[in-house]
């Protein structure tokens, strides 16, 4: 019998962060996409961004995608290709610790840009510093998760969390795999969750439209005026353009 | 044949005399917001000179505009989209602010409140980016302003750097001219090709190209991407600006802000048809010096009754057929041939084009002596001014000296007949001949040139006349305040709930108007609630301290967030600190400048 704590965190929490991550997505698009920007500062300061951007992102889209073999694919599917749980823990954990600790120090150099460079940091409002607490804890706790089962044979995270996170999204939560995880790994999932509740919020939005269709679209775009609205101000009722 | 119309600008540089009212105006209308401080729209750059930003046309450093592959493929010079998005997360080809400038403003506070003394109170130049004091102002827009400081920078001139070192020194003596510029709105646009996000579009109905402030998610590629360096980064609010062709005119039929304020009459605005079916091939033209005339073989004659026929079927309205029929800019550009495209080499097909300045050639025959205005003394000088002509062959046909020579022969023919006729001489044809035309065509390209008659060099269809009252922040009617977030939301000064970038954009002429309004009527300085702690010192006028200019501990009493987190800083703070002055000790006098008082 879980622990209504246990309920809490592994059953309800996971789903108000998606909940606010999905209607603040929605709620943001509507009626802020003016500020839907990375809100770079490249123009300020090229030099340490050169090196920290791209270690920093090149690193997260390594450990998103860890994140996303070791959750979704089940240790049975490893298994039937001969894939056994050593080689695959080895596999993951260099793989990991290498993306993990590129992401911490690439994302260490760009904080550190962004408060020694004095147009940087006067650029910097109150919404990204709680926003760097987040990110650089979900980070720091999911680094030093791995660091501490580096050693030995390790914990394998696929017998308990990666079903239990397969179980949310049947719908089925099945909270008491998780309540006897390594307390690391709680609480590195707590701040992950936290992570996705308040990234609407944020200048991370960015990320939410990455622009893949860039590759398929023709150079040139070419847009009419709306033959209905001429400027961006909307007719009144009754005085919409007609066709002829 | 698929037949679209674009509104072009064809520009008289023998007219310019380099005022910069174009730009001050553009400015004041279009970038006189905090963001956008280093950003001139409309810019006018002396010649020779390095531009803005500098050394812009440096394409082997900055990659702009479009390349061929071998296998005659159009790509853009910056790589294709795989290599666009490759270097998304940092993009060394991206200017710095240092190469347009670092903006700045003057610590007037500290000459308003200086005690009386010795010194003779200064007001220091501060940082706009980082509200430091700067030891040297370093550049500017337009800091080579008629060649000054030419012995040092003469060398960074990208077009004098493929000129021989001999033609040099001899060319620096003899010539200048200025070169206002604005965004080419091109028919094959470089900037909309690199845009990631797909937020750069160009107008089916005028050809403009426009950013959708609600799609740019601020991915910087079209900075790369435009080879003339005419879009820009506000570095408040995260987005891509660009020169709009002052759209919000150009639909009631008015001319461009920087257009209308010309004193020196030189630009002319007009409509022009050309078959957007042939525009990827003359893009892609092997021969870089026949792109020129590529273009021309795009444009389409309005008179001819095919034409005609296709517009009508592609939707072009009667009024705009017959803006076209009239439009001065295709005077210029085909039937005159005096116009030339400017650096048609990026292969972008730009639609701001350029009269060859021939004032500099008739300086120098008269400083040797000889009479300027004789149409034999010119002929002879253009061929022989070899530099002029391979400069300006450089600037407008990627160095091929015929159509600079033809241009200018028309344009120094004119000159000679009409001089022929102010003298109460008789018309002589064979002048007109020598260039191909008739005297009554030099008449007309004269009335043009010379002349140019309000009604005749702006030559504007309306977008919809019915529709004028709908028409967005409309110069001429509607209510710009009528949109979402209703009237009065704060202007410049309104930010929304992430930070100052986010939030609904409130109209440009609203922000605009708030911004000065409140700069002209506050008893104090201006209101800065709504930047969060940053101060626009562009709209300070001197008067007060608004709050979050100088961090606290320095007895100002300020006591903002930010400002709070920022005074651990170093440097700038404690600089900052000693410039304000500190308040009146007790028992000590202030005095107020120029205030009468016994000598200390």
């Amino acid at each position: 019998m879980p622990s209504p704590a246990d309920v809490f965190l592994w059953g309800a929490l996971p789903y108000a962060a998606v909940a606010l991550l999905v209607t603040g997505l929605i709620w943001r698009w509507r009626y802020d996409r003016f500020g839907w920007t990375t809100r770079s500062s490249e123009l300020y300061e090229s030099r340490l961004l050169r090196f920290g951007s791209p270690i920093f992102h090149v690193g997260l889209l390594f450990v998103l995608a860890g994140h996303l073999i070791g959750l979704f694919i089940p240790q049975g599917w490893t298994d039937a290709i001969g894939f056994d749980e050593n080689d695959y823990h080895t596999m993951a954990l260099w793989v990991g610790i290498t993306a993990g600790v590129l992401t911490f120090f690439g994302i260490m150099l760009l904080i550190w840009r962004r408060r020694t460079t004095g147009p940087v940091f006067l650029a910097t409002t109150v919404n990204d510093k709680i926003m760097y607490v987040f990110l650089v804890g979900a980070l720091g706790l999911g680094l030093s998760t791995t660091l501490i089962n580096a050693s030995g044979p390790g914990y394998n995270y696929r017998t308990d969390i990666a079903p239990w996170v397969r179980s949310l999204f049947v719908f089925q939560p099945e909270v008491s795999l998780m309540a006897n995880t390594p307390v690391e790994y709680r609480i590195h999932a707590v701040s992950g969750l936290l992570l996705f509740a308040i990234l609407p919020f944020t200048r991370l939005v960015h990320s939410f439209t990455a622009p893949v269709p860039y590759l398929f679209r023709p150079y040139i775009v070419y847009r009419a005026r709306d033959p209905h609205v001429i400027g961006t101000t909307a007719p009144r009722r009754g005085w919409e353009r007609s066709d002829i | 044949m698929r037949v679209m119309s674009q509104i072009a600008m064809v520009m008289n540089l023998d007219k310019c005399i380099g005022c910069h009212t174009c730009s001050v105006t553009c400015k004041q209308t279009w970038t006189s917001r905090p963001g956008v401080e280093y950003v001139w729209f409309n810019n006018v750059e002396t010649r020779p000179g390095q531009g803005y930003p500098r050394r812009y046309e440096d394409q082997e450093r900055w990659r702009g505009g479009w390349r061929l592959t071998r296998r005659g493929r159009l790509v853009p010079r910056s790589g294709g989209r795989l290599r666009r998005l490759a270097s998304i997360f940092a993009n060394p080809l991206l200017p710095n602010i240092r190469d347009y400038y670092e903006p700045w403003t003057y610590d007037y506070q500290s000459v308003a409140e200086a005690p009386l003394g010795d010194d003779f109170p200064v007001a220091a130049p501060r940082s706009l980016l980082s509200g430091k004091p700067m030891s040297t102002i370093a550049w500017s827009a337009n800091w080579d302003d008629s060649l000054g400081g030419m012995p040092q920078h003469g060398e960074d001139d990208v077009i004098l750097n493929r000129i021989q070192e001999k033609i040099k020194l001899e060319f620096e003596q003899t010539f200048m001219f200025y070169l206002p510029r604005i965004c080419e709105h091109c028919l094959n646009p470089s900037c909309v090709a690199s845009c990631p996000s797909g937020a750069l579009y160009k107008r089916v109905e005028d050809g403009i190209v426009l950013v959708d402030q609600d799609r740019c998610r601020g991915w910087r590629m079209c900075v790369t991407g435009c080879p003339y360096k005419k879009m820009y980064f506000n570095h408040r609010t995260g987005k891509a600006e660009k020169c709009t062709f002052c759209f919000p005119r150009i639909e009631v039929g008015l001319p461009t802000v920087c257009s209308e304020t010309c004193v020196g009459r030189l630009r002319n605005i007009g409509v022009l048809l050309y078959d957007a079916d042939r525009v990827p091939q003359a893009a892609a033209t092997p021969r870089e010096q026949d792109l020129y005339p590529a273009q021309l073989g795009v444009f389409l004659d309005p008179h001819d009754p095919q034409v005609g026929v296709e517009a009508e079927r592609a939707g072009i309205p009667h009024e705009w057929m017959e803006a076209a029929r009239r439009s001065p800019v295709y005077d210029l550009i085909t039937r005159y041939g005096v116009a030339l495209p400017l650096h048609p080499e990026y292969r972008t097909l730009p639609m701001v084009w350029y009269v060859p300045p021939l004032s500099p050639v008739v300086e120098a025959i008269t400083a040797a002596g000889h009479d300027g205005e004789d149409h034999e003394n010119l002929f002879g000088a253009i061929e022989k001014l070899r530099i002029p002509v391979s400069y300006l062959a450089g600037l407008f046909t990627a160095g091929d000296p015929a159509p600079v020579e033809l241009a200018l022969r028309r344009l120094a023919a004119m000159r000679a007949h009409r001089r022929r006729l102010n003298l109460g001489d008789a018309a002589d044809p064979a002048i007109a001949e020598s260039v191909g035309f008739t005297v009554e065509q030099l008449d007309d390209m004269y009335r043009l040139l010379a002349l140019s008659k309000y009604e005749d060099r702006y030559v504007i269809p309306t977008a919809g006349a019915g529709d004028v009252r709908a028409l967005e922040e409309s110069a001429l009617t509607g209510c710009s305040l009528n949109y979402e977030g209703g009237p009065g939301m704060g202007g410049g000064t309104a930010s929304g709930p992430f930070g100052e970038a986010s939030g609904r954009p409130a109209p440009l002429s609203v922000e605009t108007f708030h911004i000065l309004r409140d700069r002209s009527t506050a008893d104090t300085s201006a209101d800065t609630s709504g930047l969060r702690g940053r101060v626009n010192l562009l709209n300070w006028d001197g008067r007060g301290l608004p709050e979050g200019m100088f961090p606290p501990g320095a007895g100002n009493g300020s006591t903002g967030s930010r400002d709070g987190e920022t005074a651990g800083g170093a440097g700038p703070d404690a600089g900052a600190g000693e410039i304000t002055g500190r308040p009146p000790q007790e028992g000590e006098t202030t005095r107020r400048p120029f205030q009468k008082g016994p000598n200390p």
